[in-house]
């Protein structure tokens, strides 16, 4: 590529008439190979002034040691064995003994710099973008600044002549035109750049200016507002993730212990489950299928993760739990037990480590809204995703004719019975139904979190909390009760800490409980007492 | 609509209240949107025996359970003695000031035997400490197999409760209430699932209480029979309020108590 | 006889008392003097770790009574217990750093060696006092104690029961848990406390004092056990299983079922905490893991495996379970969860009464079966 660049350049080299060849260029490639230091690095900085695109192989060559002197003092690139003469591009056939031009610390530096801003007019929008940004870091000065004007005057491309604007604009901010100081600070302070704050503040220490003073602290208060207003948006974001979290392991729950009215302390062992089919469907894939269908892995997982959950809470129903109705206290103690044999069966069987599960690539990255906000592509998935079971498993309740004889049979038990209805049935599919969803939360949460045996056991207590304080038996009061626990978690996780917000949050829902036994969206009458 | 019902007040000053041993005036009780209890007043008189009659839903359990603080009415003065404010109190606390109640369903503490279901009855400081330190002294003994004949069940002194028949049940519940010498008894279907004689038996047993007018008798029962036999004034409840109220014979013949309990 | 000794002799029958005195005996003298008097080449020597573990085990014992008096005669299954039973630890195991004094790895005096670590310079008040034992020894009451009294005072009074309550005292042990185990709390975080050197100027490593704590344990079982019988025994028992069958009924008797409740609660809440800090000593360590709300639940099975409301068998499920536990983690450790998640199953399906309820029904058709015969003889 630069050979052609270089190839290029020396042909238009070639064809130019005589008075041109004394250039500035010629002239300044030349001086590089001068015996000072300083004579160097001004050399270096006359090039770069050129603007000429053959300055950027040049300048590579010699932070690179590439650039050598002949015996005749020719300036030379040495490339894979070749020198090619840097000034006309002319590749000698026999360059003869050759020195190393050398370089030191300072004139790396001057070296960077130039390279900075000759990027500005490179051929790539990327790579002049780069250039504009990379001048951030550097040293501001006057001849870094004439060069940022001059390429924002050719360029056409937005993102670059933002990002062109900006650094100008913080060149622009020390320059000893009060104007152009003022301009400056304007086109700042629509920036949430975290180092456009400390120059912001740089330049407050420093300035003597009134007027810009009262500016800069304007700017400053504006970003302020800005930084405020995303960090809100943010934790509101965290704080409707996990609240999508909380709902999909409690959406089970609610089923069981809403509808049901069973105490199913294995229900996190039930999102375990779902979580390892996940693991279980992925490895198939991987070793049985080609890579392109790798994507489609999840959306196979889901109902294959419901089916097995499904199963293992109909047999669970049928062998254990429907002997202990009536006597809650007796199931919390078998469905613990069941709980732990499930936790060791899966140790046995995969071990006790964390299994990796991979994100599909439609889940990967994420969008970022503004500047700092970052939304990820899992997290908006699984928010949509909980929201969808909720509204489905709401839909499934009131439209369905299992939805009819579920509510039935909760109701009213004989009556329903004498209606005809299968209520051991019912029983066996309602707990089948709230497990099955557990394992579907499984397969969204094994996305976001560790694949491990105790995985289960992370979301229990939250899981009940979250239908306790929404008030049991009413979906609505789950979604509320969710999504009010992690925003309150997230909220106040910047003061308290993640631990203390944890805890804090528990204790305020024991004390909740204490007003309101029956949660948030309670059932009231005579019926419901017993 | 149900919200515009006239607040009807049979007793605007509250003069019924002074004299009398229970007195409901204007309670409402809501359960989400339901009225359960709808503007429902009502005087009872100490010594007075008074049987509730009424179709299922009419608000005879909710009732019951307003007096013995088990729901608060939404609003409405329920006073006891003509001056205790019973919705401010809760169960035990109105309880200890002697009003006593039967539930529907026989509720006796089955794993206790019969000794002991009336022991806890028996009336004695109820705090903490002093039935951790209680002696059980002669004469309370004494009450307490006097009771058991009473209700007739002296022979199952050490029986488990739960032991019982259905009816012994009854009458272990009813003898629960003599222990704890009540001046309110309210019963609720008491003589439900008893065989004739038992239920003949019940009501002289009721009379024989309301006999020497120490104490007031509320019972609601299905039975006409049994409310016949008791012979005392009527109270008809209809959702969730008075719907008539005087002698079997005149409530019998009301053409509106004929039409809630027959159909329209 | 005087009212009070006739009340304690009512106790427990006459077959009662002489199993309790005999159970007495080989625990506190029989077993020490195996120990320490008979040679260890001596086929009837009872090795030092087997002492150890009757210690531990004792303790256990004194936890599932804590639980059997609140479960087993109030039917309010705390999930507390294990949270009762680290703050009862925890307070003895603050004694016993504050004994460390300049011993400790960084020699510092008054602060602990994980305070020095974090750079504290002083020492947190709650930590004030508990260079005394008759504090530590208060505190091992009244820190549980109080705590199960205002916790229970809001959840009773707001009649929360049955699985609820059982949530929230979960909850409850979850967040204490999560607690501990930040730094910042100052009891040692996730490392919690040990590296004890002596209690009450006795080296822990000495096996005079171990077996002066295993007798101690010995002995706090037996009051323990007492002062549970005295409680159901009374008529405030009775009030106890009245309200584990119908609560409501008990009201309406004029029973105040939330003072009675938190009367029980307190007192089990201060038994699992005298049990806790009985522990500590015994095995060297307190940590939040104790706080799991595991190891609560795993009491419930203990009880329910002995047989609830009978206390004898909280005390005989503690050892059972226990026993099996210190055997299956030496010989199958991968077994050990199922053999427990298998208990809670059979335990609640197929045996309500536990193994006192086993035995009952087994001489019960046993007797059957001899009258059977003897009417055919």
């Amino acid at each position: 590529m630069i050979r052609r660049v270089l190839l290029l350049a020396f042909l238009a080299l070639v064809c130019l008439p005589g008075p041109a060849r004394a250039e500035p260029f010629a002239d300044a490639v030349q001086a590089l190979s001068a015996k000072g230091f300083r004579e160097r690095t001004e050399a270096v900085e006359a090039l770069a002034a050129t603007g000429d695109a053959r300055a950027v192989a040049i300048l590579e060559a010699l932070s690179e040691g590439a650039l050598q002197t002949t015996a005749d003092d020719r300036v030379v690139m040495v490339r894979g064995g070749t020198a090619v003469d840097a000034a006309t591009g002319e590749v000698l056939a026999e360059p003869g003994p050759l020195n190393r031009i050398t370089v030191n610390n300072s004139l790396r530096r001057a070296i960077r710099e130039s390279l900075g801003r000759l990027g500005l007019f490179a051929a790539e929008p990327a790579r002049r973008q780069a250039a504009a940004e990379a001048l951030l870091n550097t040293q501001p000065s006057q001849e870094s600044a004439a060069m940022l004007r001059e390429a924002l005057a050719n360029e056409s491309e937005r993102r670059v002549r933002s990002a062109m604007e900006f650094s100008l604009a913080a060149m622009d901010l020390v320059a000893e035109d009060k104007t152009q100081r003022l301009e400056a600070i304007e086109v700042l302070s629509g920036s949430l750049d975290r180092r456009v704050r400390s120059m912001l503040q740089g330049r407050l220490a420093q300035e003597e200016d009134a007027e810009v003073r009262a500016a800069v602290e304007d700017a400053l208060e504006s970003i302020q507002t800005q930084v405020k207003v995303i960090n809100f948006v943010s934790n509101l974001f965290q704080g409707l993730s996990l609240g999508s979290v909380l709902l999909l392991a409690a959406i089970g729950l609610a089923v069981t212990f809403g509808v049901m009215g069973v105490i199913n302390m294995a229900h996190g062992e039930m999102i375990m489950l779902g979580a390892y089919t996940t693991f279980v469907v992925q490895e198939i894939f991987r070793a049985a299928l080609p890579t392109a269908a790798f994507d489609l892995y999840l959306v196979v997982a889901l109902p294959v993760a419901f089916a097995v959950t499904f199963l293992v809470g109909v047999g669970l129903e049928r062998g254990i739990i429907r002997f202990l109705y009536g006597r809650p206290l007796e199931t919390l103690l078998a469905t613990w037990g069941i709980s732990l044999a499930l936790q060791q069966v899966v140790r046995s069987i995969f071990g006790a480590t964390n299994k990796e599960v991979a994100n599909p690539s439609w889940m990967t990255g994420g969008v970022e809204v503004v500047g700092g906000l970052m939304l990820t592509y899992n997290r908006i998935v699984i928010v949509l995703f909980a929201l969808a079971v909720l509204a489905g498993l709401a839909a499934l309740l009131r439209w369905s004719s299992f939805g009819l004889h579920m509510r039935a049979v909760t109701q009213n038990r004989p009556m329903a019975s004498a209606m005809g209805i299968r209520t051991g049935r019912v029983d066996a599919m309602t707990f089948g139904l709230g497990s099955g969803i557990a394992g579907i939360a499984g397969v969204a949460l094994s996305q976001i979190g560790n694949v491990s045996p105790n995985l289960g056991q992370a979301y229990i207590v939250d899981s009940f909390m979250v239908v306790v304080f929404g008030g049991v038996g009413s979906l609505w009061g789950t979604l509320v009760g969710a999504m009010s626990l992690g925003m309150v978690n997230k909220f106040l996780e910047p003061y308290a800490g993640a631990m203390l917000g944890k805890i804090l949050v528990l204790v305020a829902i024991i004390l909740f409980i204490q007003k309101r036994p029956r949660g948030l969206f309670a059932l009231k009458g005579r019926s419901v007492e017993n | 609509m149900l919200d515009h019902v006239p607040e009807v007040h049979p007793d605007p000053q509250g003069k019924l209240a002074a004299g009398s041993i229970l007195y409901l005036d204007g309670v409402t009780v809501t359960f989400d949107g339901f009225r359960a209890i709808n503007n429902l007043s009502l005087v009872l008189e100490p010594g007075e025996m008074r049987t509730i009659i009424g179709p299922n839903g009419a608000g005879k359990t909710t009732m019951m359970d307003i007096i013995t603080g088990k729901t608060k009415p939404d609003k409405g003065d329920v006073l006891f003695d003509g001056h205790v404010d019973l919705t401010k109190l809760d169960e035990a606390a109105i309880a200890n000031l002697g009003i006593g109640r039967k539930f529907q369903k026989p509720t006796v503490f089955e794993m206790l035997t019969v000794f002991e279901n009336l022991e806890l009855a028996l009336k004695t400081a109820r705090g903490t400490f002093a039935t951790l330190f209680f002696r059980l002294m002669g004469e309370q003994r004494d009450r307490i197999h006097e009771v058991m004949e009473t209700v007739g069940l002296a022979e199952k002194s050490g029986q488990l409760a739960g032991a019982l028949s259905h009816g012994q049940k009854q009458w272990l519940e009813i003898g629960m209430l003599l222990m704890q010498d009540q001046r309110v008894l309210l019963l609720d279907e008491p003589v439900a699932g008893m065989t004739d004689a038992e239920t003949e038996q019940t009501a002289q047993l009721f009379l024989s209480l309301a006999a020497d007018r120490s104490r007031s008798l509320v019972v609601v029962e299905h039975d006409m029979e049994f409310v016949r036999a008791l012979g005392s004034k009527v109270t008809v409840l209809h959702e969730g309020s008075v719907l008539a109220e005087g002698s079997i014979d005149k409530v019998q013949a009301d053409p509106r108590v004929i039409e809630v309990y027959l159909g329209r | 006889m005087g009212p009070i000794t006739s009340r304690l002799v009512a106790l427990n029958s006459t077959q009662g008392w002489i199993a309790f005195a005999a159970f007495g005996l080989v625990m506190a003298v029989l077993v020490p003097v195996l120990n320490l008097m008979v040679p260890p080449s001596s086929a009837f020597h009872v090795p030092d770790y087997v002492v150890a573990l009757m210690g531990k085990y004792l303790c256990y014992a004194i936890l599932a009574l804590s639980l059997d008096l609140i479960w087993g005669y109030c039917g309010v299954l705390s999930l507390g217990q294990g949270a009762f039973f680290a703050l009862g630890g925890y307070a003895m195991g603050m004694y016993m750093m504050r004994s460390i004094g300049e011993r400790g790895v960084y020699g510092n005096p008054l602060l602990p060696d994980f305070m020095v670590f974090l750079n504290w310079t002083e020492l947190p008040w709650y930590w004030l006092g508990f260079d005394q034992f008759w504090f530590a020894v208060l505190m091992v009451f009244a820190v549980p104690g109080l705590l199960a009294f205002v916790f229970g005072w809001l959840a009773f009074r707001s009649r929360i029961t049955g699985v609820y309550l059982s949530i929230i005292t979960q909850a409850m042990t979850y967040a204490l848990m999560l607690a501990f185990f930040r730094n910042e709390m100052g009891f040692g975080g996730n490392n919690g406390l040990t590296d004890f050197k002596d209690i009450l100027g006795f080296e822990l490593s000495a096996r005079s004092t171990r077996v002066g704590l295993y007798v101690s344990s010995v002995i706090a079982l037996g009051l323990a056990f007492l002062l549970c019988r005295f409680i159901v025994s009374s008529k405030l028992g009775r009030v106890l299983v009245a309200v584990r069958d119908a609560e409501s009924r008990v009201r309406f008797l004029g029973y105040s079922v939330t003072n009675v409740k938190l009367f029980v609660f307190t007192v089990s809440a201060m038994l699992a905490g005298l049990a806790g800090a009985l522990y500590v000593p015994q095995v060297g360590i307190i940590n939040p893991s104790e706080f799991s709300p595991a190891q609560s639940i795993e009491v419930a099975v203990w009880v329910a495996v002995g047989g609830r409301g009978t206390l004898v068998g909280a005390i005989l499920g503690a050892f059972a379970v226990n026993g099996a536990k210190t055997w299956l983690t030496g010989v199958a450790p991968e077994v050990w969860l199922f053999f427990l998640g298998g208990l809670f199953i059979i335990v609640t399906l197929l045996l309500p009464k536990g193994l006192l309820g086993l035995y009952a029904s087994l001489r019960a058709r046993f007797a059957s079966v001899k009258a059977e015969e003897k009417r055919h003889a």
